[in-house]
């Protein structure tokens, strides 16, 4: 009984001690908080290594990172959870909500990154069926892409939901022999590349630059009707390829206006694909984690990011 | 009326229930010849349904903040919430790891003697040999607090369940939705009242959490021997003496067990609420996965198996030490001196550390799995995808597309009609009319096509999980050593979050539907392989001697002895088995198996597609529903049957 007793008395006693120690947190000086969003993939996560490292490094701020898919992201606009998205693929629909009926964001500028959609084969394939780059040729190759999935036609290999994307009205509009299966996400299809690759599977798929597995792999663009100004203005009668994307930034509206140097360092931070596309290297291919890379790439490159300091 | 509904329902239909079947399946076949492709429901993107779903949200949005007390009740949720995570993380975090692994130790002898002991102090060693402290600390913390809040909601209602049946009969169908609807499904628009972060990460846990510790703590409270309540009430007992005195001391184990099972399902939430950047282990995780470091997220998932299994063993101890049934149940599991020593000693070390301000672990005793992992599942994929491709293959054109080329092409009614027909065969009247509604539902849903698809997808997977658990759990119940090898992988399989081995299933088998059966099934198997071995391990000895003593070969053993008294067994792992499967719905959309997977996915990814995400979720507590259904109805007759076998075989 007095052991029992005594541990109680005891356990009360240190739980007392560890909530007075947990109180007792201590915190440097900094400037100011920054909520930074982190949309899953890595060309944005080399964005944000970067940004980051400057920021807390050399402006002393502390960046608050928040993982998140992009239509959370941008209620955290609304709900002052998020001040910035660094790395944004166009989304009219989100742009028309947020920065045009609410006016709780406000566009932060180019990343001078430029986003290039599109239809990709794997090189080995254009070896050995050259003319195959040109979507008039598709339907000559299309029992080839037939998969177990994909019934009598050829398989094209959709992406992840969120990505901007019109495959099945382009196969349709453009009479070609295929279906469109979804891999419901950019890991999945970065999988499914890395095996048509090795394993010589044929694929023909959506897929995009900036990314780090261009590095490692060699895919070869298909040829669609070039886009032109206005042709992609109804989706469902969409007969062009895809237009380029000019990746920005985007802010809330409040903290681009209040958000002092911080917010001046993000709206000028603006690099080429080939940057992104290295910190990306760091981090998939090098081993390193985000700060590693973003830290590599700012000692690297002074005279880039100098141009962006206010 | 009610009544008579009842009746009907417990009413068999005349003849034998074969002929019926056989003339279900003739009428049915003659009816797919000739209206194939007739009156199908093809998938529109676009459907009316669809639309007013998303207004639904649209006008929640535009008006969240004009209700006061929806705003009040959310803020003072969020608070609690908030408060308790930062509270309880404060606390673990202040304590360190040598505390914590000092207190972890010391609870561990005195719940369950040195191995639970032994068990805890490794696990806690192990979160930073791993180089996880602080996120594991991070995930424990989380975990603790929907737990708590899980618990102290789901315990009083299941009281309640546990006393009316009528309360029990009313709540039932929300607790099967809150276990079977995606998360995803909901997960965007629960940020808007409970924030990015920790609060809304503990709401959605919570939800999914709570329906066990619901269900069994109302299980403990009917389990309480009649004779007991009756023998208290006449001794004059109140409702509320009888709840204090007799019944919750009684079903104390119970509910030990009810906090178990609400452990495990906040565990499996880890992954899924880092999507909305919840503290812990997920965000590990889901950083490999977007940068392809399988062996990365590796380390992760192992520090959730482990920290399930110290949870898991440490409170089923508790549960055993509440066994009213042992005699040795409440005597210590060491002496009192040893006892003083083992808190005595926590405390010196917890006090020491925090005094000293020991924070890391120290950097020198890391190891991580990730380099060997990483080079054994490339060289895997490089060089076994022949043989899983072709199996892959094999399974789809054998088993998926036939089965999806008729559920697609039959007319919805047939599809309809046929399911239901069966379930009049199975459980009667009142079944036959729940699994109408659960597909008249879908169809009302405008989710037919994609329903069907998904459907396949859970037939498939579950005669995968059933041949290769069936196998796996016979071989158990034979060797004691195939047995213990096989218990810590099938902990294994069921802890490890699904996130971790998705990218190798999708090298092996690529972005196919194939791929989503795989990880269902692997998630599924463990419960239907444990049951399996119970089943067939509690053949009474007797018959399985008579069996022997009149020359019956081992495989005539099992074949007229063992398997048909384990069937009941096996039908509850039917039963459990597609619940688990249909969990793994929605990964299989992230991994190119489309289907109802794939809309909830898209839902939750895009505002314009929320709509549909949100049909797509209810269709999949529609299935769900009518498959449980269907399944629990098969298995209490198939028990009441085995049963009256056993007892006359004896």
């Amino acid at each position: 009984m007095s052991s029992k007793r005594f541990g109680r008395l005891a356990v009360g006693l240190v739980a007392a001690g560890l909530v007075a120690a947990a109180c007792n947190t201590g915190g440097g000086a900094s400037k100011g908080t920054v909520n930074m969003a982190i949309n899953p993939w890595v060309g944005y996560e080399a964005d944000a290594a970067v940004v980051a490292y400057l920021l807390e490094e050399e402006l002393g701020y502390t960046v608050e990172k928040k993982v998140l898919a992009e239509d959370v992201s941008w209620q955290g606009f609304e709900s002052g959870e998020v001040d910035v998205i660094l790395e944004n693929w166009g989304h009219p629909a989100l742009e028309q909500e947020y920065i045009t009926e609410k006016g709780v964001a406000v566009d932060g500028g180019s990343t001078g990154n430029v986003g290039i959609i599109g239809w990709y084969v794997p090189a080995w394939m254009v070896e050995e069926y050259p003319d195959i780059t040109s979507w008039e040729n598709l339907n000559k190759y299309a029992e080839l892409f037939k998969t177990s999935e994909s019934g009598d036609l050829g398989e094209f290999l959709g992406t992840d939901p969120s990505y901007v994307q019109y495959d099945e009205a382009l196969i349709e509009n453009l009479g070609l022999d295929f279906a469109v299966r979804f891999s419901g996400s950019e890991a999945a299809t970065v999988e499914a590349i890395k095996q048509s690759v090795e394993q010589e599977l044929p694929l023909l798929f959506y897929w995009w630059d900036p990314h780090w597995l261009n590095a490692q792999v060699e895919l070869v663009r298909i040829d669609l009707p070039p886009y032109e100004a206005g042709c992609d203005e109804d989706l469902e009668a969409i007969e062009c390829d895809y237009p380029e994307t000019d990746l920005n930034k985007i802010l809330r509206k409040e903290f681009a206006d209040e958000g002092g140097d911080a917010a001046t360092l993000i709206k000028n931070f603006n690099w080429t694909n080939e940057d992104q596309n290295l910190v990306a290297d760091y981090i998939t291919n090098q081993d390193m984690t985000a700060e590693e890379a973003g830290k590599k790439w700012v000692e690297e490159n002074e005279s880039v990011w100098q141009a962006w300091m206010p | 009326m009610t009544a008579a509904v009842l009746s009907l329902g417990r009413s068999r239909l005349p003849g034998s229930r074969g002929l019926w079947l056989a003339a279900l399946a003739i009428a049915s076949a003659v009816l797919y010849v000739a209206f194939a492709g007739q009156w199908t429901l093809p998938h529109d993107n676009d459907a009316p349904t669809f639309e007013r779903f998303l207004d639904l949200r649209s006008w929640v949005d535009a008006n969240r903040n004009s209700n006061i007390v929806l705003v009040v009740v959310v803020t003072a949720a969020r608070t609690i919430l908030g408060a308790l995570y930062e509270g309880l993380y404060a606390v673990l975090a202040a304590a360190s790891w040598p505390g914590l692994t000092a207190i972890g130790a010391a609870a561990g002898l005195l719940v369950g003697g040195w191995r639970l002991a032994a068990l805890m102090a490794t696990g806690f060693l192990s979160f930073g040999v791993l180089g996880l402290w602080e996120r594991s600390v991070e995930t424990l913390a989380l975990t603790l607090a929907a737990v708590a809040i899980s618990l102290a909601i789901g315990i009083p209602i299941g009281i309640l369940a546990g006393r009316s049946d009528r309360f029990y009969g009313a709540i039932r169908p929300i607790l099967d939705a809150m276990q079977i609807m995606p998360t995803f499904a909901y997960l965007a628009p629960i940020t808007m009242f409970f924030l990015i972060g920790p609060t809304s990460a503990a709401v959605v846990t919570v939800i999914y959490a709570m329906p066990p510790a619901i269900r069994i703590t109302a299980l403990g409270i009917r389990g309480v021997a009649p004779a007991s309540v009756e023998a208290a009430r006449s001794l004059g007992a109140t409702g509320r003496q009888l709840l204090a005195k007799v019944q919750l001391p009684m079903a104390r184990r119970t509910i030990v067990l009810a906090i178990n099972q609400t452990i495990m399902m906040a565990l499996s939430m880890v992954v899924i609420t880092a999507l909305v950047d919840a503290p812990g282990l997920g965000k590990n995780i889901l950083g490999a996965i977007v940068s392809h470091n399988v062996g990365r997220g590796f380390d992760a998932g192992l520090a959730i198996v482990i920290m399930a299994i110290m949870l898991d063993r440490f409170t089923t101890q508790v549960s055993e030490r509440l066994d009213p049934g042992r005699p040795d149940a409440a005597r210590p599991t060491v002496g009192p001196w040893l006892r003083r020593i083992a808190i005595g000693g926590a405390l010196a070390v917890t006090a020491a550390a925090v005094a000293l301000g020991v924070t890391e672990f120290p950097e020198d005793l890391n190891f991580s799995f990730a380099g060997p992992v990483n080079s054994a599942v490339d060289w895997i994929s490089l060089n076994l995808f022949f043989a899983t491709f072709a199996f892959k293959e094999g399974v789809t054109y054998a088993l998926i597309n036939p089965l999806e080329h008729v559920f697609t092409t039959a007319p919805w009614w047939l599809v309809t009609g046929v399911i239901a027909g069966i379930a009049l065969l199975i459980g009667g009247l009142r079944l036959a009319i729940i699994t109408l509604v659960c597909l008249l539902g879908i169809v009302a849903l405008e989710m037919w096509e994609h329903s069907m698809e998904t459907l396949v997808q859970v037939l498939v997977a579950m005669i995968l999980t059933l041949v290769i658990g069936v196998a796996l759990g016979i071989l158990a119940a034979r060797s004691d050593r195939f047995s213990a090898v096989l218990r810590p992988l099938l902990d294994f399989a069921q802890t490890m979050p699904a996130f971790v081995y998705l990218l190798p299933a999708v090298a092996l088998f690529l972005a196919v539907r194939f791929t989503g059966i795989v990880a269902a099934v692997i998630y599924a198997i463990p419960p239907v392989v444990r049951l399996v071995e119970i089943g067939i391990r509690t053949v009474p000895p007797a018959v399985r001697e008579a069996g022997v003593s009149s020359g019956a070969t081992p495989l005539q053993l099992l074949r007229k002895v063992e398997l048909p008294v384990a069937l009941p067994a096996l039908l509850v792992a039917v039963n459990q088995g597609i619940v688990m499967v249909l969990a793994m719905v929605v990964v299989g959309g992230l991994v190119g198996a489309g289907g109802l997977g794939y809309d909830v996915v898209a839902g939750f990814q895009r505002r314009d597609f929320f709509g549909e995400g949100l049909a797509a979720a209810i269709a999949i507590v529609l299935l769900g529903i009518m498959l449980d259904r269907i399944t629990q109805s098969a298995g209490s007759q198939r028990r009441a049957a085995a049963g009256a076998a056993v007892g006359h075989a004896a």
